[in-house]
């Protein structure tokens, strides 16, 4: 008997289904926070900080969890991180700064960085405070493009610092990934919103959804009504296998199934096919690969064609697929998606190593996985159709990318980018808010400059002191 | 196997592990799990005159540290609010039954001869093995002359102990309260009045921390609150320098000492007995914890001892007596210097921030090349203060090391800083 084409939803019961999809780490309650937050050694000029793209002052906020302080310690994570809530669920600490806490030289465990970041911001939004107040109206405009992490952080910033904002994003929601492209147990009760409401609370950003660069809106027209432009476009589009039968039903995008995942009111309305293969090494197939096992498939096997150290997915991601149930194989390229009577049926790949030189060679060997459902998830591309006037790019680029300084100014004046859409980023949340933070540092900063005497630019005159 | 038998004012226990007089000691019920467990003794909690004394609701408040609970635990509690009959045939009948354990038996009555001819030969009569004199309950029973109220008072200490030897056979502890400027003096009272042996310390006035909404001392009784005796862990520092006065006193020297104060492992223990104490007393660890921590307690004392090479008490007790000295009789010619093991520094950097911002800016710290963030000692800064060893959170890692030639000695008597000096004799 074959299963070939079984995609049905509803394979699990609702209290199954709500299991799975519940918090994957639920937080810390206050006893355990003020025991964790008593671990940190509060070390002097301390490792974690460097190792925090946003560069949180970690132990600050660490002892004041444990007096008690949790307003404060709050203040401390998102003055320098807006969405220090959603990066306590998402970063990598593993790699970033849990990696570098003392304790990993004694042999112990590392300080649970994220957790507690997470207890000191889940209290502040739980008590509806609003900490940041906006400067005295500066009277300037900027547009935002892309309601991402970065363009949110960008805004935020630009809005405590007296200026106006108009956000424009293309989806209906703002949040970006957050909101569409994490997986559901990473950030339940509609968490990615709530951020979003919290961060627009400060007043001086207006939003306009629906609206894509290049379609709705072109950026030369955005540098003639704002001040200032900054991009954060994030990255449109995908990688394609390059294979046989790729257009085959049942092959997808992962980064569409998470985004129909996280947007569906019903999870058990969502089909899921009953063996999954998910092809990737980085966070997106993870998340597409626990998530079908979460929704009920039978088997999911994650396939990637380079060995465990070389998947963009941390060790903790890997870990994390593996005891939820997906199995996960290295060392296989895909050749070819097979068909049966007009949909998917399995996909070949070709058994993989790496040569004396690193390169990646197919062995000449291959194999079938059989499958009802493929998912593609290697990799995502910044479409540059978005600043493209006239089939001529209008900015510069750098590896596909678009080109930025230390304060990701792009090489058009008065354009300011970052997230996942300029060169030499780390594809991390907290890296776009860390761009979206300095780059509204440098708009305002360059807005505040005495430019009146360069006719030619396109920065207004000064403002009054 | 050593043998943890210890004999104090002549009272007998199997080993040196008493309960304090408090709670845990209230009744025959408690007593005997207490014996059940392995307690060598018990000071049974304080008895006083009928009618019994009254308690509050809400009695106990304590200190927690970083997550740790009960670092140090304050009471505002009373002696026995049970009728004075009911709690002498309990006594009776633990005696009875137990007979190789110690009994003793706390008394707080008003200072006057008459009630104690009263109260003493009711005690004596129940077979128990002493009195302990209780001079030192801070709360409550001060306000009413008894308790501390009495052993601030040397004259009184003096008085009540010597009617107490007077009236009864028994063997008597007086029960010395911290609540003193100078604690020899109430032990010296004491021994003046016949007192075969002193315990210490009580508990030590405090308000263990104050509610900010209600704004009130806690334990709280109705929105209200009033100091307390605290113990636990936290006073042990306080505890074992009391010891040590009087057993380096020539006035006291010898004379028997229960210790008190903080009392939660073997070690604890060991060290009351180093500076001399015959028994110690146990009260806020059992109350944290139930009685079975007497097991490790005798468990790990004699393991230790085996260690040492320790047969009974005897052979260490006191043994530390002689090395606490006065300040001026340190020798000032020692001279050591931290080391930083850099096999194990982790770099958290506290040793560096502790001396720079604290001490003597003795460690530098490297913030780039190759030795980036690597900490190190610069001897001519360093003073030997032991401050970085002891903010470094990894054992062993910072030690500090003798740099001094080791032959000669020089006490501030004797240094030339010193207007005061004793010119060596020609």
């Amino acid at each position: 008997m074959t299963h070939t084409g079984d995609i049905t939803p509803g394979r699990l019961p609702a209290d199954q289904l709500a299991a799975g999809f519940a918090d994957a780490h639920p937080p810390l309650d206050a006893k355990n926070a003020v025991i964790e937050a008593s671990r940190c050694y509060y070390c002097y000029d301390a490792p974690c900080i460097k190792a925090c793209p946003t560069g949180i002052d970690i132990p600050s906020f660490i002892r004041k969890i444990s007096t008690g302080n949790l307003k404060g310690s709050a203040h401390d994570i998102l003055s320098a991180n807006i969405m220090g809530g959603m990066c306590a669920r998402v970063c990598p600490t593993e790699i970033l700064c849990e990696d570098k806490c003392v304790r990993n030289a004694e042999g112990h465990k590392p300080v649970e960085i994220g957790a507690l970041q997470r207890y000191a911001t889940d209290a502040l939004f739980a008590s509806g405070t609003q900490l940041f107040e906006r400067a005295a109206p500066t009277g300037r405009r900027v547009a935002v493009v892309g309601g991402g992490p970065a363009g949110l952080s960008a805004a935020h910033r630009l809005a405590m610092l007296g200026h106006e904002v108009t956000v424009f994003e293309a989806r209906d929601k703002l949040g970006g990934l957050n909101e569409y492209g994490i997986a559901a147990y990473k950030t339940v009760d509609d968490f990615a919103q709530k951020e979003v409401d919290y961060l627009l609370a400060i007043g001086g950003i207006t939003v306009q959804t629906g609206m894509v660069l290049g379609r709705d809106i072109t950026l030369t027209a955005l540098r003639r009504q704002f001040d200032a432009v900054f991009l954060g476009l994030g990255l449109a589009g995908v990688n394609a296998l390059g294979a046989e039968g790729e257009d085959l039903p049942g092959v997808r995008n992962a980064v569409d199934f998470i985004a129909e995942l996280r947007q569906a009111p019903d999870l058990s309305a969502l089909p899921v096919g009953r063996r999954v293969v998910v092809i990737g090494g980085g966070n997106t197939a993870v998340d597409a690969a626990v998530q079908s096992k979460k929704l009920g498939a039978e088997d999911v096997t994650l396939v990637y064609r380079r060995g465990p150290a070389q998947m963009s997915a941390t060790w903790v991601e890997q870990e994390f697929a593996q005891v939820n149930g997906v199995t996960v194989k290295h060392w296989l390229a895909p050749t070819r998606v097979l068909a049966e009577g007009g949909t998917v049926s399995g996909v070949e790949f070709a058994y993989t190593a790496a040569d004396a030189s690193g390169r990646l060679v197919e062995t000449g060997e291959t194999r079938v996985i059989p499958c009802d459902v493929v998912l593609k998830a290697i990799g995502q591309t910044f479409l540059p159709a978005a600043i493209q006037e006239g089939g001529i790019e209008v900015l510069e680029l750098e590896k596909g990318r678009i080109k930025v300084d230390e304060t990701r100014r792009t090489s058009l004046p008065g354009v300011w980018a970052g997230g996942d859409c300029v060169a030499g980023g780390q594809d991390l949340t907290v890296a776009g808010v860390e761009d979206g933070k300095r780059a509204a540092i440098a708009i305002d900063a360059w807005l505040r400059a005495a430019v009146a005497a360069d006719a030619g630019s396109l920065a207004p005159a000064p403002l009054p002191a | 196997m050593a043998d943890l038998r210890c004999t104090i004012a002549g009272i007998r226990s199997p080993n040196p592990f008493w309960l304090a007089s408090a709670p845990p000691t209230d009744k025959q019920y408690n007593v005997e799990r207490a014996f059940r467990a392995g307690w060598g003794g018990v000071v049974w909690k304080t008895l006083g005159i009928d009618p019994p004394v009254v308690n509050v609701s809400s009695r106990y408040g304590a200190v927690d540290y970083n997550g740790t609970r009960i670092a140090g635990l304050n009471n505002i509690e009373l002696i026995t609010d049970r009728p004075l009959e009911v709690n002498l045939r309990e006594i009776k009948d633990v005696k009875r039954k137990w007979p190789d354990r110690a009994v003793v038996v706390s008394l707080m009555v008003p200072c006057n001869e008459d009630d104690w001819k009263f109260i003493l030969p009711l005690v004596e009569d129940t077979g128990c093995d002493g009195v302990e004199l209780n001079f030192g309950c801070p709360h409550g029973m001060s306000e009413r002359g008894m308790g501390a109220a009495v052993g601030q008072v040397p004259e009184y200490v003096e008085m009540v102990t010597r009617w107490v030897k007077q009236h009864s056979r028994m063997p008597c502890l007086v029960k010395l309260t911290p609540n003193i400027t100078d604690v020899r003096q109430p032990a010296r009272a004491a021994k003046r009045g016949g007192a075969d042996g002193v315990s210490l310390i009580n508990t030590i006035n405090s308000i263990v921390s104050v509610d900010l909404d209600i704004m009130a001392p806690t334990p709280t009784v109705d929105g209200k609150g009033t100091h307390g005796g605290y113990c636990g862990p936290a006073v042990k520092p306080i505890a074992l320098n009391m010891v040590a006065e009087i057993a380096r006193d020539p006035a006291t020297h010898g004379l028997p000492m229960s210790g008190i104060g903080g009392i939660s492992t073997w070690r604890d223990a060991a060290e009351y007995i180093a500076l001399g104490c015959g028994s110690v007393q146990v009260c806020t660890a059992a109350m944290h914890y139930g009685f079975r921590i007497v097991e490790d307690m005798i468990d790990g004392l004699n393991n230790w001892m085996d260690a040492k090479g320790y047969r009974t008490i005897e052979d260490f007790r006191g043994m530390a007596v002689g090395n606490v000295t006065d300040w001026n009789q340190l020798n000032m010619a020692y001279d050591i210097k931290a080391r930083i093991d850099q096999d194990k520094c982790i770099k958290c950097g506290l040793c560096h921030i502790a001396c720079e911002d604290t001490s003597h800016q003795a460690i530098r710290y490297h913030t780039d090349g190759a030795e980036m963030r690597k900490f190190e000692v610069v001897d001519e800064d360093c003073v030997g203060c032991n401050l970085c060893m002891l903010a470094c959170p990894v054992p062993d890692c910072i030690t500090m090391e003798r740099v001094d030639d080791g032959r000669t000695y020089l006490n501030w008597t004797q240094h030339p800083n010193n207007p005061m000096r004793k010119e060596p004799a020609a």
